[in-house]
């Protein structure tokens, strides 16, 4: 690693602050920004810890939306999420125990890996995110592979998810880093059907709207049975698996998460 | 640099530290507790497996001012001060869980963790809980029948799949 120094405020405010000096970033649970810097492909002079900040952290519940605090672990979620159970369920199959105690939404968020599990859940979930200076809804925030709505130094505060009538995530588990190879999160809501798409695409999250118009008619494996698998031709293709694979897991993935929320 | 004051295995300790001192390198070169392991330094093998306020973390990804205030728990502090081993480390040595023994700390700390929130796991569970955690010698038939002994249940002779 370069060198730098690490501060961890306790306010958002001084988080802020400390963020406003030149080649600072933030740091939360660190499980991917820590590999990052051991591999000399960051920079920075001073790393914000933001794991001090009480206000970033606790699952709330109010009328029909849970509310998850940026610095809240996985395992946080996988406990204390019962509201949204398709939710916890993700949460508690993330990487392993203990990245689970140290990894954070608002950080998975942030990074959105084209692998990672919360992007689909929120795009999944038609969820909300909220930062220190404004809200930004999902199908608004998620640009592309490890791209964001997120300006500088902006932090995830907090998000916010509608709870479903049904949801459930299925992923088709890369053995070794236990990313998925393919996720795909499925919920049925007040406003219809999403579903979201994770580790499939160039673009990273997507959703893949025919499915959703299928199963707006009828939310059974079935309806998406009929469909053909979304193209390969824009899939992540790697030593793993090739495009066409992908996008034949994504097909798969959706019946079985369809079938779980049915459950 | 920056002082953190943290309690490792129960005494208080206070250092100066870089931003970039990891866990791992804080505990083996500045306290010299050589107990924690450092396997492959990504995050994948958990040889470095050690607890931070009750809750198991991978030292080698996460950085010693982060700790500043809280209470670590290594292998160092899992036997009795006169070198009784605890219920976790007797079973390993009974049931025959390590070979080379590189991986030992990591696995001990992970099934003290599981342990503590799950008292008597099922072995599905116990496989589930030590994703995170790798054996070179792939003695991990071993290594389960260990942590359900160390549970107080019933050992099959062979563990399953």
């Amino acid at each position: 690693m370069y060198s730098f120094d690490l501060v961890r405020p306790t306010s958002m405010e001084d988080a802020v602050a400390a963020l406003g000096q030149e080649d600072s970033q933030p740091l939360s649970g660190g499980q991917t920004l820590i590999p990052t810097l051991k591999q000399r492909l960051a920079m920075p002079s001073t790393l914000v810890s933001l794991s001090a900040i009480a206000e970033l952290k606790g699952v709330s519940v109010d009328g029909n939306t849970l509310t998850i605090g940026g610095g809240t672990t996985h395992a946080e979620v996988a406990a204390e999420a019962g509201a949204y159970p398709g939710l916890a369920a993700l949460a508690g199959q993330i990487g392993d125990p203990a990245v689970r105690n140290r990894g954070t939404i608002g950080g998975s968020l942030a990074n959105n890996d084209p692998s990672a599990c919360y992007p689909a859940a929120a795009l999944g979930s038609g969820a909300t995110i909220v930062t220190n200076t404004r809200e930004v809804a999902a199908d608004d925030y998620f640009q592309g592979m490890f791209a964001t709505a997120l300006e500088e130094n902006e932090i995830v505060t907090a998000v916010k998810f509608p709870i479903p009538e049904k949801a459930a995530y299925i992923k088709f588990q890369q053995p070794a880093s236990r990313f998925a190879l393919v996720g795909v999160f499925v919920s049925k809501g007040a406003d219809g059907v999403r579903v979201a798409v994770t580790g499939a695409s160039n673009d990273g999250v997507f959703r893949w709207s025919e499915a959703e118009e299928a199963l707006n008619g009828n939310f059974a494996a079935d309806a998406v049975e009929a469909l053909s698998a979304p193209s390969g031709a824009d899939m992540i293709s790697d030593l793993h698996g090739s495009g066409d694979y992908r996008a034949h897991l994504v097909k798969v993935m959706t019946k079985r998460a369809v079938a779980k929320a049915n459950g | 640099m920056a002082e953190v004051t943290m309690k490792v295995n129960g005494k208080s300790v206070t250092k100066s530290v870089k931003g970039n001192t990891l866990m791992t390198e804080f505990l083996r070169d500045e306290l010299r507790l050589t107990g924690t392991h450092v396997g492959c330094d990504t995050s994948q093998c958990g040889a470095c497996t050690i607890h931070v306020n009750g809750k198991q973390v991978k030292a080698c990804t996460m950085f010693a001012g982060e700790c500043d205030g809280a209470e670590i728990g290594t292998i160092e502090g899992q036997a009795a001060p006169d070198g009784t081993l605890n219920a976790i480390q007797a079973a390993f040595k009974e049931y025959h869980g390590l070979q080379c023994g590189f991986c030992t700390p990591g696995m001990v700390m992970a099934a003290s963790s599981l342990l503590k929130d799950n008292p008597k796991p099922t072995e599905a569970e116990v496989r589930h809980h030590l994703e995170g955690n790798i054996c070179r010698c792939t003695g991990y038939h071993n290594i389960v029948r260990a942590i359900l002994a160390a549970s107080g249940q019933d050992v099959p002779a062979v563990a399953a799949e």
